[in-house]
């Protein structure tokens, strides 16, 4: 079972409430798909984001995949240490990790769209 | 989707599976950089029963094949193996393949998403001719043992003499505890290895003995991720990458298999003819890149400002440490030396033609 104190896209990213932002991030699931990384590409800070939209970029030895906004907001930090270690992402891509801090400007940013973790696993299960 | 007869042994294996060609096929049982450097420093072990096995029989078997195939196979002795090109009437490329000579018949093994297509192709051509070809790819399996400790490995497990079996040589003998197994030293990493072909119903008893047999010597099992990189490494064509219909052998640096022998007429040899007359108008090049960024096919190459052509294929090489990449450019920018740069999603990256092969065994040292 993924972590149940956040909420994730089908695209497989994931946001966690924390007080006055959502940290973001990708799934396991997400990192074993793309398998060896190579490169992370992240947003600016101050960059503002509609739910959905993409903000960056992950590569692996044999893939390419954009990285969508799973909640509108501003991005008041990035990880910045993650584009030089890779292996963050690989090893713990729920926790140290995480890629963006984002503040949602209005409401929940569409985090009450997004699916619980029961439901994400659903998503998972022709896999 | 073919399930490869080694799917069980794949899944105890822990392989991340993809579809290829058709087929559900290993990806990678670990991290691809490190199975491409353990195939460079030991050795690998590769289903390829993906590949599609054909055979041609009869009295002008010969004929047939150099009816359609681009080398010369009529001269070949038994036991030889050689690479050659399936054209279309223009001399585009309909497929790559090896052909093997057996005393009694030539055995043809083709790219596992151009397989039907090529059986109707030859099957089309023989008309006339004494010559049946047969698909024998869900009946027998193929797979691959390549790197340095390949002849170690194997030697125990046969009673053919591998030392006096040369590159590009093909035998039966008993190995594996089967009576008539056919070993050919051939291969698509640059390394010396063998691929072997023997009853579907004994692949998953005979992989997981050669694993076995292998393991003291570093033998890993290896996925098409890596053979993509080792193959490019070495600086050998993808059907899809760098050939396909729209594209020539003589240009993508083929034209060692493409034999202009009097008196033999094959499909696409009079564009062909044409196109070595002149000399082609671009060619093949490879490429070093810079950065984290690996070339993707179809990422465009320049020179400043001027668009060259697009990129067939890349990835980072374990062996040189860099980013490589293949791609069509005019001939009179395929010097060696030559400045391009690549864009990569909108960022320009530097990059600069090299001479292929990235890497030769038989030449250590890179160029």
């Amino acid at each position: 079972m993924r972590p149940n104190d956040r909420r994730y896209s089908e695209t497989h990213e994931w946001a966690k409430p924390e007080p006055g932002s959502y940290l973001v991030g990708i799934t396991d699931f997400a990192v074993e798909q793309l398998g060896d990384l190579t490169f992370l590409k992240l947003p600016p800070v101050g960059r503002k984001l509609r739910q959905g939209e993409a903000f960056g970029e992950i590569e692996s030895v044999k893939a390419v995949s954009e990285l969508y906004a799973p909640v509108a907001g501003t991005v008041l930090e990035v990880n910045a240490a993650a584009p030089d270690a890779l292996e963050l992402v690989r090893q713990d891509p729920f926790a140290a990790g995480w890629f963006l801090r984002i503040r949602a400007e209005s409401g929940d940013g569409g985090y009450g769209k997004l699916l619980a973790a029961d439901a994400y696993e659903k998503t998972l299960g022709a896999h | 989707m073919n399930e490869s007869p080694l799917a069980a042994t794949h899944a105890r294996l822990g392989a991340r599976m993809t579809a290829f060609g058709g087929w559900r096929m290993p990806v990678q049982y670990g991290p691809i950089l490190e199975e491409a450097s353990a195939v460079r420093s030991a050795a690998g072990l590769f289903d390829l029963c993906h590949m599609g096995r054909l055979r041609i029989r009869g009295g002008d078997a010969l004929l047939l094949a150099d009816r359609v195939l681009t080398n010369d196979v009529a001269p070949m002795k038994p036991g030889e193996a050689r690479y050659a090109l399936l054209c279309n009437p223009d001399g585009g490329v309909i497929d790559d393949v090896l052909v093997y000579r057996e005393p009694d018949s030539l055995f043809v093994v083709v790219n596992a998403g151009n397989r039907e297509r090529d059986v109707e192709w030859i099957r089309r051509h023989a008309s006339g001719l004494d010559a049946k070809l047969e698909d024998l790819s869900e009946a027998l399996a193929m797979v691959a043992i390549q790197g340095p400790m390949s002849a170690r490995i194997l030697s125990p497990l046969t009673d053919l003499d591998l030392a006096g079996l040369r590159y590009y040589r093909c035998a039966r003998a008993r190995a594996l505890d089967l009576p008539d197994v056919l070993l050919a030293r051939t291969g698509y990493t640059g390394e010396d290895g063998f691929e072997l072909f023997l009853p579907v119903g004994e692949a998953e008893r005979a992989f997981a003995a050669l694993l076995q047999a292998g393991a003291p010597h570093g033998l890993k099992p290896i996925g098409l991720g890596a053979r993509d990189t080792l193959r490019l490494e070495a600086g050998m064509p993808l059907y899809g990458h760098e050939i396909d219909e729209t594209t020539n052998p003589i240009e993508a640096g083929l034209a060692f298999a493409v034999r202009f022998t009097p008196g033999k007429d094959f499909v696409g040899r009079k564009p062909l003819e044409a196109v070595a007359g002149t000399g082609p108008a671009r060619r093949l090049v490879g490429f070093r890149s810079e950065g984290p960024r690996i070339p993707r096919q179809g990422y465009v190459l320049y020179e400043e400002d001027e668009r060259l052509g697009a990129v067939c294929s890349g990835t980072r090489s374990p062996t040189l440490g860099t980013n490589i990449g293949t791609g069509y450019v005019p001939t009179a920018k395929a010097s060696p030396g030559t400045r391009l740069s690549l864009d990569v999603h909108g960022e320009r990256v530097p990059a600069e033609i090299v001479p292929l092969p990235f890497y030769s065994r038989t030449r250590k040292t890179t160029r």
